[in-house]
């Protein structure tokens, strides 16, 4: 445990290192943020004294190893545009994004897993196959669209739920959320329901195959012979094994959620990091890119990290120490 | 002999199949009594397997049981609700599967996959239920059985994996017994140890037993009446000794001149030409006569039973003479 643990760190620790030389390589090669920055009508000097600034009158290799000096001690650089460290501005959006995330994977969960594992035990009823096909336009129908007509469906023509923007938070166990509000909860809704669409589907569609498959199987019917009850078999034997691809599935899908919720954060004006990063890109705010790339990476790590886990309390057969990656 | 326990007749179970309709049971009758171990004997897809699952209700679509009854203990079970099989299952009939390596549920341990079967019918403290989980583990052979409850399936090999699955089948004391090739896939010395067990485990109980292998030399030292099954219909039954001794159906001849023995040593094995048909495809009438030795036109028709000798039942229309038997001809 202990050597998978150091293993993975040091892995974090060259995935991070590489990943930053290509953001910041790559956003250097993009262009010039002073000419984004810099009015039009600006002086020379005053394009000379930007650019001393900023730092980025030195050669690239000089102002990454500048950098990578500060990230070590925990500064990742102030935001060219709002002047203020790009950590902080991120970690003040990161709430936004995390409990939209957050709710679209439990959405993804609670609603994917009894679908799937309905159309995976009756695969020939109306409903298995309604389900199906329903699952294929959540897989299909582009994000931003999708958003758009709950939009006008909810907001528009029956007026249910507000149509954009994060509604009110408050403070409970020491978290600043909107989900302990219920005029949070209307906000929420909407834009949760939007990004946990395609999951919702990916997980449906994975539980219905891995249900048909498992329910095949020899310990399936073995179970079923010692006389349990439907409901144990489905619920114990069968579910536990299932578990072990959907684990996986869904821990990346926490991941990309909170990676690329830009789509709906744009659409719903949800305040998240989302939309940051975008702003971001558009003026070359290198530190801003580089920091939210780095705690991306972080992240999924961390995410992956925590599926390895979980995988070990599903499936006995996995023990951390013998695990290879 | 004491009445029987279980009585099929003219057992039909089908496979309705994109395909189309396959007869993996067709017109099957047999029956067995308690403290009796009856054969199944026939090459893979003849429909052994399906039978058992027909009689434990496991039979899943496309497949279905289309007709005949089976009667268990005085109640047809074909047309039974799901509760009332359910209850039956596990407690008054249990199952023993082929395949040792895939009967238990690997993410769950050991005591928890026992237990289970316990509580499934009875109610019981926990403390209860493992002593009784523990000597039905010590009943089949498996030593230190307080540790083995704790671990999961991938900890034990083959043969303790199909040593749990007798202990499970064993739980409640089962008035039937199905045991699904349980020793074909582990080796010769640990199949020799199990099948002892389960020899004297049905004597002391008086346990009915189907035991179904494509092995007849298992059944020869281990049941008092075999059933030969081919392409989903029973061809022959008897005592083991008659049968062994004196094969009426050409298939039972066959099969008996393909397992090795003492009195033919140094002699190549008779084998059975041609191969099994295609259960979507069967030939018009007997479905041997592609690969029998004595077809003719008569074989066209389907045979119905008869009884050359006393007590003695085959379907076919030319049964072996005596000195057309490939297994003992030769020492006779
Ligand atoms: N789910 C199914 N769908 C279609 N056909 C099936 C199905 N299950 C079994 N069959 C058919 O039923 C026939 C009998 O199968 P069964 O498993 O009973 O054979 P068996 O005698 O047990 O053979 P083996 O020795 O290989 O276990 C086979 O021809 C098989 O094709
Ligand atoms: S009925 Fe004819 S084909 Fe069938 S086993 Fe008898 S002799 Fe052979
Ligand atoms: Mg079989």
């Amino acid at each position: 445990m202990t050597v998978f643990i150091i293993r993975r760190t040091l892995q974090a620790v060259i995935v991070l290192l590489v990943m930053s030389a290509i953001v910041f390589l790559g956003v250097f090669a993009i262009g010039d943020p002073v000419a984004i920055l810099i009015s039009p009508d600006a002086t020379q000097a005053d394009i000379d004294a930007a650019i001393r600034n900023l730092g980025l009158d030195k050669p690239i290799w000089e102002q990454y190893l500048v950098f990578l000096g500060n990230a070590l001690q925990g500064n990742l650089g102030d935001s060219f545009v709002y002047n203020e460290p790009a950590i902080r501005l991120i970690l003040q959006r990161m709430p936004a994004t995390l409990e939209l995330a957050v709710v679209a994977v439990l959405l993804s969960i609670f609603v994917g897993i009894p679908l799937g594992m309905w159309a995976g035990l009756r695969p020939s009823g109306v409903a298995g196959k309604s389900i199906m096909v329903g699952s294929i336009f959540g897989f299909s129908l582009p994000n931003f669209w999708q958003g758009i007509m709950l939009i006008l469906l909810f907001a528009v023509i029956l007026g249910w739920l507000p149509a954009f923007g994060r509604g009110d938070t408050a403070e409970f166990l020491g978290i600043r959320s909107s989900l302990w509000t219920l005029d949070g909860w209307a906000h929420i809704i909407l834009p949760a329901i939007n990004l946990a669409l395609f999951n919702t589907s990916l997980v449906i569609r994975l539980t219905r195959a891995s249900v048909r498959e498992v329910i095949g199987l020899d310990y399936v019917k073995f179970a079923r012979a010692k006389g349990l009850s439907r409901r144990r078999v489905v619920g114990v034997h069968v579910m536990k094994n299932i578990m072990i691809p959907l684990v996986t599935v869904i821990g990346l899908e926490l991941a990309s959620l909170i990676a690329f919720a830009v789509v709906t954060e744009t659409v719903f004006a949800w305040p998240g990091m989302g939309k940051l990063i975008i702003d971001s890109i558009f003026v070359l705010d290198r530190p801003v890119i580089v920091a939210y790339m780095m705690i991306i990476v972080l992240m999924f790590i961390a995410i992956n990290l925590i599926v390895d886990i979980l995988y070990s309390v599903f499936d006995p057969r996995v023990r951390l120490s013998d695990m290879k990656r | 002999m004491a009445d029987p326990i279980l009585k099929v007749s003219n057992l039909c179970t089908y496979f309705h199949t994109k395909a189309g309709v396959v007869k993996s049971v067709d017109d099957v009758s047999f029956e067995v009594a308690p403290g009796e171990i009856l054969g199944v004997v026939g090459e893979s897809g003849s429909g052994k397997s399906v039978t058992g699952f027909s009689i434990m209700g496991l039979v899943d679509p496309p497949g279905r049981v289309d007709g005949g009854s089976i009667v268990f203990d005085g109640r047809d079970l074909v047309g039974l609700d799901d509760g009332q099989m359910r209850r039956l299952r596990g407690k008054r009939i249990a199952m023993i599967f082929q395949d040792p390596m895939m009967t238990l549920n690997p993410v769950l341990r050991i005591d928890t996959q026992m237990i289970e079967a316990l509580t499934a019918h009875i109610t019981i403290s926990n403390e209860e239920a493992r002593q009784r989980c523990r000597d039905a583990l010590g009943m089949v052979g498996i030593p230190s059985p307080d540790e083995r409850l704790k671990s999961y399936p991938h900890q034990f090999s083959g043969g303790m994996r199909q040593r749990v699955a007798i202990a499970i089948a064993l739980l409640h004391n089962p008035e039937l017994i199905i045991a699904d090739e349980p020793t074909t896939a582990l080796d010769v010395t640990i199949q020799a140890q199990i099948l002892y067990e389960i020899q004297r485990l049905v004597s002391e109980h008086n346990t009915a037993m189907l035991w179904i292998t494509h092995d007849l030399s298992v059944i020869a030292g281990l049941a008092q009446r075999v059933a030969v099954m081919y392409a989903g219909k029973v061809v022959e039954t008897g005592t083991v000794a008659e049968v062994i001794d004196r094969p009426l159906h050409p298939y039972t001849n066959g099969l008996i001149g393909s397992v090795p023995s003492r009195n033919r040593r140094g002699e190549p094995l008779a084998q059975i030409p041609g191969m099994t048909p295609s259960p979507l495809n069967l030939p018009q009438g007997c479905a041997f006569r592609t690969r029998c030795p004595k077809a003719d036109e008569a074989c066209a028709v389907q045979p119905g039973i008869t009884a050359p000798l006393p007590n003695r039942f085959i379907r076919c229309f030319h049964p072996v003479e005596a000195q057309e038997v490939i297994g003992e001809a030769v020492s006779a």
